[in-house]
């Protein structure tokens, strides 16, 4: 049937015009309004960059903060644009090792960016925020978690990261500190895997960064926390850097990028999100 | 020379992880407990994923091959969605499912007290729904391919339904049945997006070789390779050991 088929033929082309029209627009989802805040104090003069388009890899705990942090960066910035990429550390300092093109890195511990630096693919590194760990529980905390201890309550339902990604490395130090011993049910790749099991309703209980538990979180609303206290908590600092490239235009928007971190805005951002500075 | 370009993609990849591979302390990776503790474990579970796939698949091929029913259409096309879903998200679809709060999940929790993720079951139940399409479209072609004139002399001869299709149906069907339980059990042992949904990561329990490979690429790349060095080995030999079946098959024709 000619008819129908160049009908079809018409619809297919249609839909894939409108495909391709979308994916040029979406830019990665990062092109939202410039925050609303904005610069404040007048404390920072942006400095005029050229035109660039920057990858940062960050860790799955610096997810919101670093979309905010973006959008204020492209707002002091116009002309430069920045692409996100958010795994666990560790995949992350795997891929810039491997080779992937990324202008800035952002890990959640020290292990992860050092092997990055051992390659000689660190071109600047700074320490920029301070992370604790916190117990992630359902809405209303039905299993009435108090603290570490309750963790081991057989029956319970517990998951935890990895011991290969930082936050994993973080809650095992925690826990032995503390002498719990708990039998979680699964150690997720990242952090907000398990975020998102105890969000689901599938674990009772995670450990995860303080970070992760704010009012403004993806998952507020289905999660509560229970504080971890600082005798039994640990910090982690966390450190980001621009790396090797060879592109001027690219090199200096990485560096402005970072000097965000450390300014005034970048910290009052860090701070909203719950990261303490160092 | 395109063919030989394609033959330069499959083999260059494998060529990598032979060379690249740690032989100088082989014999230390392979010693490794969690190398062996995650080899076990995917072994256990695609065979048993394999083996669910057949118990449940087979009678559901014949159906599809033999029965005329009102939608049979949408329930091929259902079979085959596995195949062509992101594993991922067949991972949460699992959950949706089976979960703790899922549809059937919740009440398998509420009144039996069985829960499937974070379990072995759980494994062996994603690798199933992805692996499973395999062997149902092979051996549905397989049961096509049999010739109904024998099943016919059969039943004039006065067979019963049951053992006209153990001794006359199924042998025929055998060699396609067993090419769609290789390719089954092949993609069960490869699974990675549905099992670490839906059933997570605890070595010994739910941590497949794929997972495993996946976390020491990050901390211990040496195991990583050893782990996938040994995983190729494996399906090489099988896939050696078939491959009379393998082409057996192919001359009835799909």
């Amino acid at each position: 049937m000619p008819g129908s088929a160049r009908r079809g033929a018409v619809a297919v082309a249609l839909i894939l015009a409108v495909m391709s029209v979308l994916a040029s627009c979406g830019d990665g989802g990062q092109k939202a309004a410039p925050d609303p805040t904005g610069p404040t104090g007048g404390t920072e003069t942006p400095a005029s960059l050229r035109p660039a388009r920057i990858t940062v890899l960050a860790a799955s705990s610096l997810t919101e903060v670093f979309d905010r942090l973006a959008r204020t960066f492209e707002a002091q910035h116009p002309g430069v644009n920045v692409t996100l990429s958010f795994a666990a550390s560790s995949s992350l300092a795997r891929q810039v090792v491997e080779g992937a093109p990324a202008d800035v890195l952002a890990t959640a511990d020290h292990i992860a960016f050092n092997s990055v630096t051992a390659a000689g693919l660190v071109v600047r590194r700074q320490v920029f925020a301070v992370n604790r760990l916190a117990i992630a529980v359902a809405q209303g905390n039905p299993e009435g978690i108090r603290g570490l201890s309750d963790l081991a309550r057989p029956g319970l339902v517990l998951v935890l990261c990895a011991v290969e990604v930082p936050c994993g490395r973080l809650s095992a130090r925690v826990l032995r500190s503390a002498g719990v011993e708990t039998r979680p049910a699964s150690l997720e790749p990242d952090v907000k895997a398990v975020l998102s099991r105890v969000a689901l309703g599938e674990a009772d209980a995670g450990i995860v960064y303080a970070t992760d538990l704010l009012e403004g979180s993806s998952v507020a609303g289905r999660v509560d926390e229970v504080v971890i206290p600082s005798e039994q908590n640990i910090s982690s600092t966390y450190p980001a850097g621009v790396l090797r490239g060879s592109d001027p235009d690219r090199q200096a928007a990485a560096g402005a990028f970072v000097d965000l971190l450390t300014s005034a805005d970048g910290r009052r951002i860090l701070a909203d999100h719950g990261f303490g500075v160092p | 020379m395109l063919a030989g370009l394609a033959v330069a993609l499959l083999g260059l990849p494998l060529l990598g992880l032979v060379i690249r591979a740690p032989w100088s302390n082989m014999g230390g990776e392979l010693a490794a407990p969690e190398i062996r503790q995650a080899l076990g474990l995917s072994l256990f579970c695609s065979l048993a994923a394999t083996a669910l796939a057949a118990v449940i698949g087979i009678p559901l091929a014949w159906t599809l091959a033999r029965v005329e029913f009102p939608g049979r259409r949408l329930v091929r096309a259902l079979t085959v969605l596995p195949m062509v879903l992101p594993p991922v998200v067949g991972g949460v679809a699992l959950l949706m499912a089976f979960g703790r709060n899922g549809i059937v999940g919740s009440a398998l929790d509420s009144w039996f007290g069985i829960r499937l993720p974070f379990t072995t079951a759980g494994v062996v139940l994603a690798e199933t729904f992805v692996a499973m399409p395999f062997l149902v479209v092979t051996a549905e072609a397989g049961f096509r391919s049999v010739d109904t004139s024998l099943e016919n002399a059969g039943l004039a001869l006065g067979m019963r339904r049951w053992s006209l299709f153990r001794r006359v149906t199924l042998p025929l069907a055998a060699p396609s049945i067993a090419a769609g339980a290789v390719l089954c059990w092949a993609r069960a042992l490869g699974e990675f997006g549905a099992t670490i949904t839906f059933a997570g990561s605890f070595p010994g329990r739910t941590q497949t070789t794929p997972l495993k490979v996946y976390l020491l690429l990050e901390t211990r790349p040496e195991g990583a390779i050893v782990l996938s060095l040994l995983l190729l080995v494996l399906s090489g030999a099988i896939l050696v050991a078939l491959r009379d079946r393998w082409l057996g098959v192919r001359a009835p024709g799909a």
